[in-house]
């Protein structure tokens, strides 16, 4: 077992993918710590400390960035180089490439936090990096495709695997999105202050077309082709329906370009982009269910696995709250739904619902699958690994309970009257409404958060463990290796 | 006759790739691409005008703070939204907006008609202490607004930028000529951007925002701005079915 796999180890690169992998977890706890602070401060707004760098509205770009590009952005190109290797059975084209997408990314994540406590930003939400971090993202990111694509044609499989797919796709659509979402004029070259290049409801439409669609591709795609490798590997089984999944990719590929509008209902853009947001929205329930049934349903026969194998588990509630969430989504896309639900909290829980149900879980679920291979051992702590499967879960509900519950008191309030027909709460009521919900939403985090910690201990060890056992094993075969 | 077999995308990684774009890029283009063509996009409404230098900086500075994180500037068209906030908001009045703050959370309240719902001292207490005036409040108190002096060396080189991108601010004498025909001789004079530091200079000095008309703090400049949210249309002069084309 050891030989084949020090085999597989010099046959494929895992050296990039183990630096993303650890990267993934460094990012999750940096960025969820973030999270769990900011979401304090909205409970306990003194903990701001009148400090600028500090306040909520710096603060929380570095959170979304640190948890989407840091977190999920590295877990997505850990996972894509791992699998694009594995299912292409080649090592990864342009080696010197994949290792300047490393360095580059992690950059990015780094400027990016410290541009916003600095002030500045674009003021666009996920895409608030300034003109240079723009470029050296894109620089990346066409490095990334050429890595990508070099390792796809160098493939000694006629096919290529549906997981490469949804990571294609996700390549492709992120490079679209981020250069015309971040088209600006810098004021100077030596500035980081930029304009955008449109304005008002057409300004609005682009960002809110790359805002839906960092979440269709960036958050979904990119992890349904984690989903497509790491759950039958981890189930031992073939992927439910390959017809399916062929279903699935072009209809979601297609379909969630459509979307973004269902983010400005209501709002000065015209009504027939809103209602054509609203009808794909509700359309792609379709493909996304397929999705979800295609991976559940791959565990038919293997249900007992649920029982025993903890990271299985990760896996399956990943995408029931992936099921759960593209529920969600389509219904509140509907007019009269996003009346009410609209500026929000429902919209935050909803986003939760996702990226820590889904996104977090099966990414949680693929590192553990990963990792100890990775470094040709065995996971440190199965116990650990069942500790923290409880504590995101309960973390997650209480999160999103919270925000369910915060979310419609404020859309019922603002729109309440009383018997004469005048507004019955000031908006300040509703704020002051909201603070047992908003304590209860820190402490969801909390669980979440004491989860990952565990899961980085976890981590920890598991590589150290893996490192030793390598030096014993070399130290016994001796001058040979050498 | 032709008879496609999915086989041939999945084992040619181009007919793939160009497969996907295309799949990926037609949502898009059929959304987007007519915003751009299509006049009825945008109104025109009487009284929508570029912001003043001041008014300039201080969105910049509601952008650098994140204001947008918590505040939305979109009143939709709800009765209770009309009650609290005013009229809602029509596309032309943020047509000067690089970028558009429309927002997407109300953890406070919609600012899309603050201007001159309270007085500017109300303002300056409000941003540098929010609970001093609304207890409830859970918004950070900002007290280096007042403290920090407004750095504006760079006002010309920003509006030079947003020229560029399509804001009529005006470079040369034709251009001001035609803002004075547009926006009226005093306006057109803070729009000129060789003009612009003194415009700016000048306004703080008139406006008196933060308390001290000698100083010119970043508080002049935030509360410029958030006193002109939406007060540029006067909603008394349109008839509300002039509005419901554009819907």
């Amino acid at each position: 077992m050891a030989a084949v796999q020090t085999q597989v180890a010099q046959q494929y690169n895992y050296d990039i993918v183990k630096k993303f992998a650890v990267m993934s977890l460094v990012w999750a706890v940096v960025g969820m710590a973030v999270g769990v602070f900011i979401a304090s401060q909205l409970a306990w707004p003194v903990l701001n400390f009148d400090i600028p760098y500090i306040t909520f509205g710096r603060f929380r770009p570095v959170h979304t960035g640190a948890v989407i590009f840091g977190f999920g952005g590295s877990a997505l190109f850990a996972t894509s180089y791992y699998v694009v290797q594995r299912t292409c059975q080649t090592r990864l084209w342009a080696p010197g490439l994949a290792t300047f997408t490393f360095w580059g990314w992690q950059a990015v994540i780094v400027l990016a936090a410290l541009s916003y406590v600095m002030g500045y930003s674009q003021g666009r939400e996920y895409a608030e990096m300034e003109w240079p971090i723009d470029l050296l993202i894109l620089f990346v990111w066409v490095a990334y495709l050429a890595v990508f694509l070099g390792t796809l044609m160098n493939r000694r499989q006629p096919h290529i695997y549906v997981a490469n797919w949804f990571y294609l796709a996700f390549i492709l659509a992120t490079a679209l999105l981020h250069v015309f979402n971040n088209l600006a004029v810098p004021v100077g070259l030596f500035s980081m202050k930029s304009y955008s290049l449109f304005s008002g409801a057409q300004d609005a439409m682009t960002q809110w077309w790359y805002g839906h669609n960092a979440v269709g591709f960036f958050l979904t795609a990119a992890f349904l082709g984690m989903m497509y490798y790491f759950v039958p590997k981890q189930a031992g089984r073939p992927i439910y329906s390959y017809r399916l999944s062929i279903v699935h990719f072009w209809a979601l590929s297609f379909m969630y370009m459509w979307v973004g509008t269902h983010h400005l209902h209501w709002t000065a853009i015209p009504d027939w982009s809103s209602t054509l947001g609203a009808t794909f929205s509700i359309m792609l329930l379709l493909p996304s269910w397929g999705g979800m049934i295609n991976g559940i349903m791959t565990l038919s026969g293997a249900w007992d696995k649920l029982r025993t194998d903890p990271i299985m588990r990760f896996m399956i509630v990943a995408l029931s709250f992936y099921g759960m969430s593209t529920f969600e989504g389509p219904l509140m896309s509907l007019k009269d739904v996003n009346a009410l639900s609209h500026y929000t909290d429902w919209t935050v829980g909803h986003v939760h619902s996702g990226a820590l149900g889904w996104v977090a879980m099966i990414s949680f679920g693929a590192l553990y699958h990963m990792i100890p291979r990775l470094w040709n051992t065995r996971l440190y702590s199965e116990k650990l690994v069942n500790a923290h499967f409880w504590l995101a879960t309960i973390g997650v509900l209480l999160y999103i309970t919270a925000m369910w519950i915060s979310g419609i008191s404020q859309g019922l309030m603002w729109r309440a009257f009383d018997e004469y027909g005048n507004l019955q709460y000031s908006f300040v009521e509703s704020v002051a409404a909201m603070h047992p919900f908003y304590a209860m939403r820190a402490i969801g985090g909390g669980f979440f958060l004491t989860g990952m910690l565990i899961m980085a201990y976890n981590a920890y060890m598991t590589i150290r463990q893996g490192v030793r056992e390598a030096r014993i094993a070399e130290a016994r075969v001796g001058p040979v290796a050498a | 006759m032709f008879k496609f077999k999915h086989e041939a995308l999945e084992t040619n990684t181009g007919l793939l790739l160009v497969a996907t774009m295309m799949a990926i890029s037609i949502g898009g283009l059929v959304e987007i691409a007519p915003l751009f063509l299509i006049e009825d996009t945008m109104e025109k409404v009487e009284g929508v005008r570029p912001y003043t230098p001041l008014e300039q900086m201080g969105r910049d500075i509601y952008i650098r703070e994140g204001c947008y994180t918590c505040h939305s500037q979109m009143v939709r068209p709800f009765r209770d939204e009309q009650l609290r906030y005013g009229h809602y908001s029509l596309a032309a009045e943020s047509k000067y907006d690089h970028p558009f703050q429309w927002g997407s959370k109300r953890t406070g309240p919609d600012l899309a008609r603050l201007g001159g719902k309270y007085s500017n001292e109300w303002h300056v207490q409000h941003l540098i202490a929010p609970r001093s005036v609304v207890p409830e409040s859970v918004m950070p108190n900002y007290p280096w607004l007042l403290e920090t002096r407004l750095n504006y060396a760079d006002i010309g080189a920003r509006m030079r930028t947003l020229r560029t991108v399509g804001v009529p601010y005006s470079a040369n004498q034709e251009e001001y000529e035609r803002n004075v025909k547009d926006f009226g001789v005093e306006l057109a004079a803070q729009f000129h951007i060789p003009n612009a530091r003194e415009s700016l200079v000048a306004q703080v000095r008139a406006g008196n925002y933060d308390g001290d008309p000698t100083s010119v703090s970043e508080m002049d400049a935030l509360v410029a701005y958030l006193q002109v949210l939406g007060t540029m249309v006067d909603f008394s002069k349109i008839k509300p079915e002039e509005l419901v084309k554009f819907r």
